[in-house]
């Protein structure tokens, strides 16, 4: 797919992306689908790690964390911290990732997504903003891994589409 | 494929990251940051607000003519009665304020008033805040008071440019002072994190509150303008061997269900009221309470 042109293109998409996902975080919903919505940004950070290992990596995440911590009021550096773990786990298995089954793809989403919920948990923890035990963060963690396909998909078009490189 | 170690960006990243963690809990340093970063988070909240507004304005677009002419009756008789009430308000506010004099207390209730509209909630259910459409630009200041029509939402948290972030007094981690307006016992009013209940903290089991009881804030702590209604007690449990009677109260706004929000800034610093020269709140509380008695 990644025709011998080491040309990068379309950063402008890719920022796209991030903000859609960023309008996906703060949408409003009802409480209970608020408990299952997906960790949009990072899902979409990890779309594109996973896409453009040698384009988007530590230092995106760290960016797109920190937009993030703003987006929704929480302790700056909070998620950049979680997205930059994220994408350098990412970075280090892309390649085993990309011909994982599908199955086996939702689960290390899944796994990603939560050690990075589970991580700005502990840092809400320690300003003492958590209400709710710590396996809440679960919910959102296993839709993001059912999301996950879905919107490779979607992403991957985009992609195609616009010749993001 | 990358040049640098993806290992050390990694590292710088993590520094950066727990410094700035560190820094912000412990600072105001990193507001600049955010701040500026507010630029381009704000359109997003407008954006996702965008849907709500565009509905909201369909409706009025589509109001049949009825409908609009009973409103407009429901309105104009609403502003009668408010004029009556507004009346009756400013001989009371002159003689408050004469008798205030007599008493050399400088207590004041009037303040500058903006107006905001809701754009967004707080996506984490652990936390209760929202964010509103006025910022820094629009001389929003943290620390400000928030209200509905019906009584103290919350305060402001953190401005933006474009926006600004209210924590609302149901989040698990919001206290303020509050007082019956039946007697002036006052108590600590805490937030359960959950959307419509409230607690009185460390309430002896003597103090003198009842269900239905107004609570109104005190403007101790000098954040929250004095005499603001904030919620309403909706239960009151004596429990044999307990120190302290557990009280819950309601918010007197409607916290779920505003679309505007009023932000209050007070003219002057509040002036404590000279009779909490001593002793803390239980204390003074009983006093009240007996003082009513």
């Amino acid at each position: 797919m990644r025709i011998n042109s080491e040309r990068p293109a379309g950063t402008g998409v890719i920022l796209v992306t991030f903000l859609l996902a960023a309008l996906l975080e703060v949408v409003p919903l009802n409480d209970t689908l608020n408990w299952v919505r997906p960790e949009w940004m990072l899902l979409v950070l990890l779309y594109w790690v996973l896409s453009l290992p040698h384009r988007i990596g530590v230092l995106w995440g760290f960016m797109v964390g920190l937009y993030q911590d703003v987006l929704v009021g929480t302790t700056l550096g909070q998620w950049a911290l979680a997205y930059a773990l994220g994408a350098y786990f990412m970075l280090a298995a892309y390649k085993r990732m990309r011909v994982f089954p599908l199955l086996q793809q939702s689960a290390v989403v899944f796994l990603l997504v939560g050690s990075a919920q589970l991580l700005a948990y502990l840092i809400q923890e320690s300003v003492g903003r958590t209400l709710y035990p710590p396996y809440t963060i679960l919910y959102s963690a296993a839709a993001s891994a059912v999301i996950w396909r879905p919107m490779c998909g979607l992403l991957r078009g985009v992609q195609l589409r616009f010749l993001v490189r | 494929m990358s040049s640098a170690n993806p290992t050390y960006r990694l590292l710088i990243a993590l520094v950066l990251a727990v410094v700035l963690i560190g820094l912000d809990q412990r600072s105001r340093w990193v507001d600049p940051l955010r701040y500026v970063l507010g630029y381009i988070t704000a359109p997003v909240q407008y954006l996702a607000h965008l849907p709500v507004d565009a509905g909201n304005s369909f409706m009025r677009l589509t109001e049949t003519r009825t409908r609009l002419m009973e409103s407009r009756e429901r309105l104009e008789r609403q502003v009668l009665i408010l004029e009556q009430k507004v009346q009756r308000l400013a001989v009371l506010q002159a003689e408050n304020t004469r008798l205030r004099e007599l008493l050399n207390s400088s207590a004041n209730l009037d303040a500058s008033v903006l107006v905001a509209e809701i754009i967004g909630v707080d996506p984490d259910p652990n936390r209760q805040e929202l964010v509103i459409n006025k910022g820094a630009r629009d001389e929003v200041t943290q620390g400000q008071a928030v209200l509905d029509s019906e009584g103290l939402i919350g305060q402001v948290v953190e401005t933006g440019p474009l926006s600004a972030r209210v924590l609302l007094i149901t989040d698990a981690s919001h206290a303020m002072s509050v007082q019956v307006n039946r007697n002036g016992v006052r108590a600590i009013l805490a937030g359960t994190g959950q959307g419509s209940r409230l607690r009185l903290l460390y309430v002896p089991d003597t103090a003198d509150i009842r269900e239905g009881d107004l609570l109104v804030s005190t403007g101790l702590g000098k954040l929250y303008p004095r005499g603001y209604p904030v919620a309403r007690v909706v239960s009151v449990n004596h429990q044999s061997g307990a120190s302290f009677s557990d009280i819950e109260a309601q918010p007197t706004a409607h916290l779920d269900r505003v679309s505007h929000v009023l932000l209050v800034q007070s003219m002057e610093p509040v002036s404590a009221p000279d009779m909490n020269a001593d002793g803390g709140a239980e204390a003074s509380a009983t006093e009240g309470a007996d003082a009513d008695q």
